[in-house]
């Protein structure tokens, strides 16, 4: 009972905190709807996709990125999750979360699924006006869509928890921008497929091919045309396990909240 | 009497520096401690190690009976905890601050509610509950997270320097009703501060300097034993001459 209450009390927070943000969710709507109205806009007349899974039909480059961009609302939050831990580490609040009387895997893991549910409200205000600006996806797609959005919120919320038990200090978060969110949103077929890409550079084909971030894209492209896509399931899930296990490792009282501090022996 | 805290033959070390050197310290139930020592002496990194923000395998700590080695969870649950730095959530109001903490330690929202109010009833903040965080002036903020650490009824209240940045006036009513919190309450405090203005006659110090503990005695016997007359010149002898209580 106690763990129940323990985890709606951490996901309420998130809640009052997002809430009590609403630039959060504004700003976190602007960078994908930029990528549709303008940038998709420029490239529909230049690009149309061919026929590949999950799609049976031809369709505009517009309808193609809007699976990508949920991604990337999905990718920031993650990351504005990490920034928000390290900035709490640094002010002092993140103290009242570990030193609570609950298991320290346990607090860390609602923390995330508390930060997917955010997420995953993000994502479904930028499909409403995605559907508003006539780019349509079957009905149950929508319904299908929201295991796999909560999966990859997770797996890369994990990334962001596992980013702030490295990071030391907040200015060090720029760099995560320059070397974690831009590679792993360019080098993903989030806004072109892969076979494209292949064309032109076989060796970034691969590394985007190998991209967790890729198979998240690809996992709710699939889901909203009411397709399962097992591989990106997979690979999703055991990276949301991998950098899960990782963090929660970095958040060792052992290891010492401060890095430069060594435990004694 | 039994005892609330029991820290024996602690040590730690960052890096090659041993910042607490056999530390031992038995804190008796419903008594006010005084934790008297200058910056860097260890006490914030004994308050870690008791709220095991820290760990180590040299010495052993027992909150409440209960061993942070053994029985972290236990030794957590029997703590109140009020941090140097703030730890409230500016965006948020004082009841949502209350009720986040609540919820950390299971309470339920029936408990919650109830410890809520009596909590800043005590602390003459009912009016503020509303209120954001940030709206709030910084003695009313330490008061928050005084009444917030109270919320589940813990053993023992840690306060790591919890008047710092304070003016006079609020800093005497803040220590004047924690004081009060182990009569009315059977409440264990250990305060650490770095000012000997703040400890009184009655109370029992204890004196960290360079990671080793000095004195550990009530404050009246200490000053009569060192034939001074305040804290600060028992504080000067002892630190200056390096004896050990």
């Amino acid at each position: 009972m106690k763990y129940w209450v323990a985890f709606k009390g951490i996901v309420i927070r998130e809640m009052w905190r997002f809430w009590h943000q609403k630039a959060r969710l504004v700003s976190a709507l602007v960078r994908p709807l930029l990528w549709l109205v303008v940038f998709a806009a420029g490239f529909r007349a230049a690009l149309g996709i061919a026929i590949i899974p999950p799609y049976d039909t031809y369709i505009t480059y517009d309808v193609y990125i809007m699976p990508g961009l949920a991604g990337i609302i999905l990718l920031f939050n993650g990351m504005q999750s990490s920034l928000s831990m390290v900035y709490d580490r640094e002010m002092g609040s993140m103290k009242i979360l570990l030193t609570s009387p609950l298991p320290r895997p346990f607090l860390l893991v609602s923390k995330l699924v508390a930060g997917a549910i955010i997420s995953l409200l993000q994502a479904y205000a930028f499909f409403l006006i995605a559907w508003l600006l006539g780019i349509e996806v079957p009905l149950m797609g929508y319904v299908y869509a929201a295991p796999a959005l909560l999966i990859t919120a997770l797996m890369l919320g994990a990334l962001g928890l596992l980013l702030s038990s490295f990071i030391k200090q907040l200015e060090n978060f720029a760099g995560v921008m320059n070397f974690v969110v831009f590679p792993m949103f360019f080098l993903s077929s989030a806004l072109y497929p892969l076979w494209k890409l292949k064309e032109s550079n076989e060796w970034l084909y691969w590394v985007s091919a190998y991209n967790p971030f890729t198979h998240g894209v690809e996992l709710i492209r699939f889901a909203l045309y009411e397709s399962w896509n097992p591989t990106a399931t997979w690979v999703t899930l055991v990276t949301t396990v991998l950098f899960c296990g990782v963090a929660i490792w970095g958040y060792d009282p052992k290891r010492g909240m401060q890095q430069k501090k060594k435990p004694s022996k | 009497m039994s005892l609330a805290l029991n820290v024996d033959s602690l040590r730690y070390r960052y890096q090659q520096k041993w910042v607490l050197d056999n530390v031992n310290l038995q804190l008796e139930q419903g008594q006010f401690y005084a934790l008297l020592g200058p910056n860097g002496a260890g006490k914030s990194t004994l308050f870690n190690l008791l709220c095991q923000l820290l760990q180590t395998r040299d010495g052993a700590i027992d909150v409440a009976g209960h061993s942070t080695l053994k029985a972290p969870r236990k030794a957590l649950a029997a703590l109140g905890i009020v941090f140097q730095q703030s730890t409230l959530d500016l965006d948020l109001t004082v009841q949502q601050n209350l009720e986040y903490h609540a919820s950390l330690h299971g309470m339920s929202s029936k408990a919650s509610k109830a410890a809520i109010e009596r909590e800043l009833a005590r602390f003459e903040l009912i009016d503020r509950k509303k209120d954001s965080v940030r709206s709030l002036n910084g003695g009313h903020r330490r008061r928050v997270e005084i009444a917030r650490a109270l919320l589940h009824e813990p053993a023992i209240l840690l306060l790591d320097e919890a008047s710092v940045g304070l003016d006079m006036p609020t800093r005497d009513s803040i220590n004047q009703h924690i004081r009060g919190l182990c009569e009315s309450r059977g409440i264990t405090v250990l305060s650490s501060t770095h000012l000997v203005d703040e400890v009184l006659p009655e109370d029992h110090l204890i004196l960290l300097h360079q990671g080793k503990i000095l004195l550990d005695k009530p404050c009246q016997q200490a000053l009569d034993d060192e034939q001074v007359g305040d804290v600060k010149s028992l504080y000067r002898n002892l630190t200056t001459s390096g004896e050990a209580a």
